[in-house]
């Protein structure tokens, strides 16, 4: 016991020596021209709090080790008991009411909420719907890829450049632009096949990169940074504008009501509810479909799956263009809500972001992608004084979701066949 | 196309690359020894263009306080503190970020290091500021030759970054002697070639792990301090595209390889500002992200690596 005191006290030791090497000069001294300003305090706290931490739970450590050991074999017992359980109950009905009951709930919300909130929802659909794809990709069929912010980018620049040039509208961008997107996740697909793990990551984060740069530069088609308008949403030609731009009718007008800017919200609010709750029936029924059981397959151990007589060429392609084609979708509802594009929309940083909603709710995992999605895109509103604390929270949590649970927050059980 | 843009051209390629050969080195040796993409080292390297600025703050006020402000050993105080500090984030990062999932899956190691990127980016975008930095140009004096009769054709180069292709030769040559004449050189390469077997040969094996952090984030500390004193202006989200170039320039040159690392540097530096010169500036990263999407898929093993065998 002693020998072990000894040792934390001296790995402590280490600790706060590197950590205020850490902290000190990048805190400490902050850059302004070519002076520098002093700010200590929290260069000295920081170590200070990395060092007592250390200690703190090094001892829980040690105090906690036996309680540890009786935990984790009771949770073994637990596990084994519930899985007999799953096999013997199926409670449906319950589970169909509950999904019914959070159904009604988010169709009834846009009339209750603030336009606010409103807005802040439809966001974080967004980010469902791109969760979604992107567990398809990472998720069941393995390929981690870093460059899904550029079929999320190509579905809002399909919308606003499309109508701009071509004329589109709102519905018909809807399936033209996922399909756009699913295209060119075939096509980043193609080159790729080979590839696996890191390399794979690398080149679909140069591909992201390319598309965004391309957008940026393009000026002449694109607009450069300035960025393209994207078209308001339309029903049956009913504008959602205070006066018919398009030669339609306002949609207030027709039906004597008075205007109110939330109209385009609630509209978008409510399609994209109904896409996303589509999505959701649909990767769910997708998942135990024979693509879904070739995707996991291809996953677990390429080289058997192949033998067995799946054809890796159309399962990573389809594993592609099908997350491709969420993220397009996603990319339209982006344009459609925020009237206004431009290539910082479609940085690096989103692509992190979409793959740490997914690794947080856990790789394949439906409900898990969901929840966190909500996190993701709730948390920070509730939070305004942490916004500039954001990405660290980001990287904080994919660091540490990696080391304590690297199967996500909801880690999905094996289907039994 | 004239001779003396094109040897211009040139020259800025070589130095240039010798800061991707320096940052490749990096990635280089830690996909040799752990298989993994070390996301955060091109953050790495961002923190010591910091640091080298803060540094340098420092040690001209110290060092005039004692009247021995001479602009060359303000720079050696520098260069060493500023080596220093990048080797300690290298090993607490392997520390805090990679050594927990050892043996995890790889696509696990990837994410981490992804997140540490995101820490490390945001942790300085909030201590310091999002704005541009800028350090002093403490070396000036440009060097000029002619090529040929006419004065105007002249082909310059700053003493700075003469330094610059000195320095990260001398660094690549002792490096690369590190790991080929040394006793821990046998030991990082003999952990690259089979982690368990050298465990069992009495190897600590953690320990060689950390050392090749340290001796990667080493080398791209070296390069920050370079990068620092040669352009003067940085921010902290210059690590992530430099990043993915070094990357690129270690796959170039076949991961794993030292040698490989710097050929790749030089040669990815040298076609970047060949193709900035004379064809297009604004899609130079394009270029150079396209040609990493090539590399991988036609000659994924780069130009001095080994062919990895796909096992079953």
């Amino acid at each position: 016991m002693n020998k072990n005191i000894l040792d934390i006290f001296k790995n402590s030791l280490l600790v706060l020596i590197l950590s205020l090497c850490i902290f000190v000069p990048i805190t400490g001294f902050v850059l302004d021209d070519y002076e520098i300003i002093l700010n200590l305090k929290p260069a000295i706290t920081l170590p200070i709090i990395c060092f007592l931490s250390y200690i703190l739970f090094s001892f829980l450590k040690i105090y906690f080790h036996k309680f540890y050991n009786k935990l984790a074999h009771r949770r073994q017992l637990l596990e084994t008991e519930n899985k007999k359980h799953l096999q013997n109950s199926k409670n449906h009905k319950l589970r169909n009411f509950i999904l019914s009951l959070i159904f009604i709930l988010f169709l009834i919300m846009p009339f209750v909420i603030q336009k606010y909130w409103l807005t802040v929802m439809i966001l974080a659909l967004i980010y469902v719907l791109l969760g979604l794809g992107l567990n398809i990709v990472v998720g069941y069929a393995g390929l981690l890829d870093l460059g899904f912010v550029a079929f999320y980018a190509v579905g809002a620049y399909g919308y606003a450049l499309g109508s701009q040039y071509l004329g589109l509208t709102f519905w018909e961008a809807l399936p033209f632009c996922a399909l756009l997107a699913a295209l060119f996740g075939a096509i980043l697909g193609f080159p790729v096949l080979k590839m696996h793990g890191d390399y794979l990551a690398i080149v679909t984060l140069g591909f992201g990169e390319i598309i965004r740069l391309v957008l940026n530069n393009w000026a002449s088609f694109t607009h450069g940074p300035n960025g393209v308008k994207a078209m308001r949403p339309d029903l049956f030609n009913l504008e959602f504008s205070r006066y018919a731009k398009h030669g339609g009718v306002p949609f207030h007008e027709y039906f004597n009501i008075p205007y109110s800017s939330s109209y385009k919200y609630i509209f978008i609010y409510l399609v994209l509810l109904a896409v996303v709750t589509f999505m959701i029936f649909f990767v769910n029924k997708l998942k135990n479909m024979p693509l879904g059981r070739a995707w996991e397959a291809l996953r677990e151990d390429e080289i058997a799956a192949r033998s067995l007589g799946i054809y890796h060429v159309t399962t990573k392609l389809s594993a592609f263009s099908m997350g491709a084609f969420f993220g397009g979708l996603g990319g339209v509802f982006f344009a459609a809500y925020q009237g206004f594009i431009n290539p910082s929309s479609f940085t690096f940083l989103e692509s992190a972001l979409i793959l740490a909603i997914v690794v947080l709710g856990g790789l394949g995992s439906i409900l898990g992608v969901i929840i966190s999605a909500f996190i993701f895109t709730l948390l920070p509103e509730i939070l305004r004084d942490f916004s500039s604390y954001r990405i660290l929270i980001l990287g904080i949590i994919m660091v540490l979701m990696m080391i304590v649970r690297p199967r996500g927050l909801i880690t999905i059980k094996r289907p039994i066949y | 196309m004239e001779l003396h843009i094109f040897v211009q051209q040139l020259l800025n390629g070589i130095i240039l690359g010798s800061i991707y050969g320096l940052i490749a080195i990096g990635y280089s040796m830690v996909y040799g020894i752990i298989g993994m993409i070390n996301f955060a080292h091109g953050d790495i390297y961002m923190i010591s263009t910091y640091l080298t600025a803060i540094f340098i703050a420092i040690f001209s006020i110290l060092l005039k306080a004692i009247g021995l402000d001479i602009n060359f050993l303000i720079l050696f105080f520098t260069l060493i503190f500023t080596v220093f500090i990048t080797a300690v984030y290298g090993y607490s990062i392997e520390k805090v970020a990679y050594k927990p999932l050892r043996g995890a899956a790889r696509l696990s190691l990837l994410i981490s290091a992804i997140g540490m990127s995101l820490i490390l980016q945001n942790y300085v975008q909030i201590s310091q500021g999002a704005d541009n930095k800028t350090a002093p140009n403490l070396i000036d004096g440009i060097i000029k030759f002619n090529l040929d009769s006419n004065p105007l054709h002249f082909v310059q180069i700053s003493q700075v970054q003469l330094l610059i292709i000195i320095i990260s030769f001398i660094t690549m040559f002792v490096l690369y002697n590190l790991v080929h004449k040394t006793s821990i050189g046998r030991m990082m390469r003999a952990t690259a070639e089979d982690r368990i077997m050298a465990n069992i040969l009495g190897i600590n094996s953690n320990k060689t792990i950390s050392f090749v952090f340290i001796v990667g984030a080493t080398a791209a500390a070296i390069a920050g301090f370079l990068v620092s004193i040669n352009y003067g202006s940085f921010d902290f989200y210059i690590g992530f595209v430099t990043g993915i170039k070094a990357f690129t320039a270690a796959v170039l040159g076949g991961i794993g390889s030292l040698p490989g690392a710097m050929l790749g540097g030089l040669i990815l530096g040298l076609a970047e500002s060949l193709f900035s010169g004379f064809i297009n500036t604004d899609y130079k990263d394009v270029f150079a992200f396209a040609l990493l999407i090539l590399i991988l898929i036609f000659k994924p093993t780069g130009l001095l690596g080994k062919p990895e065998v796909e096992k079953v």
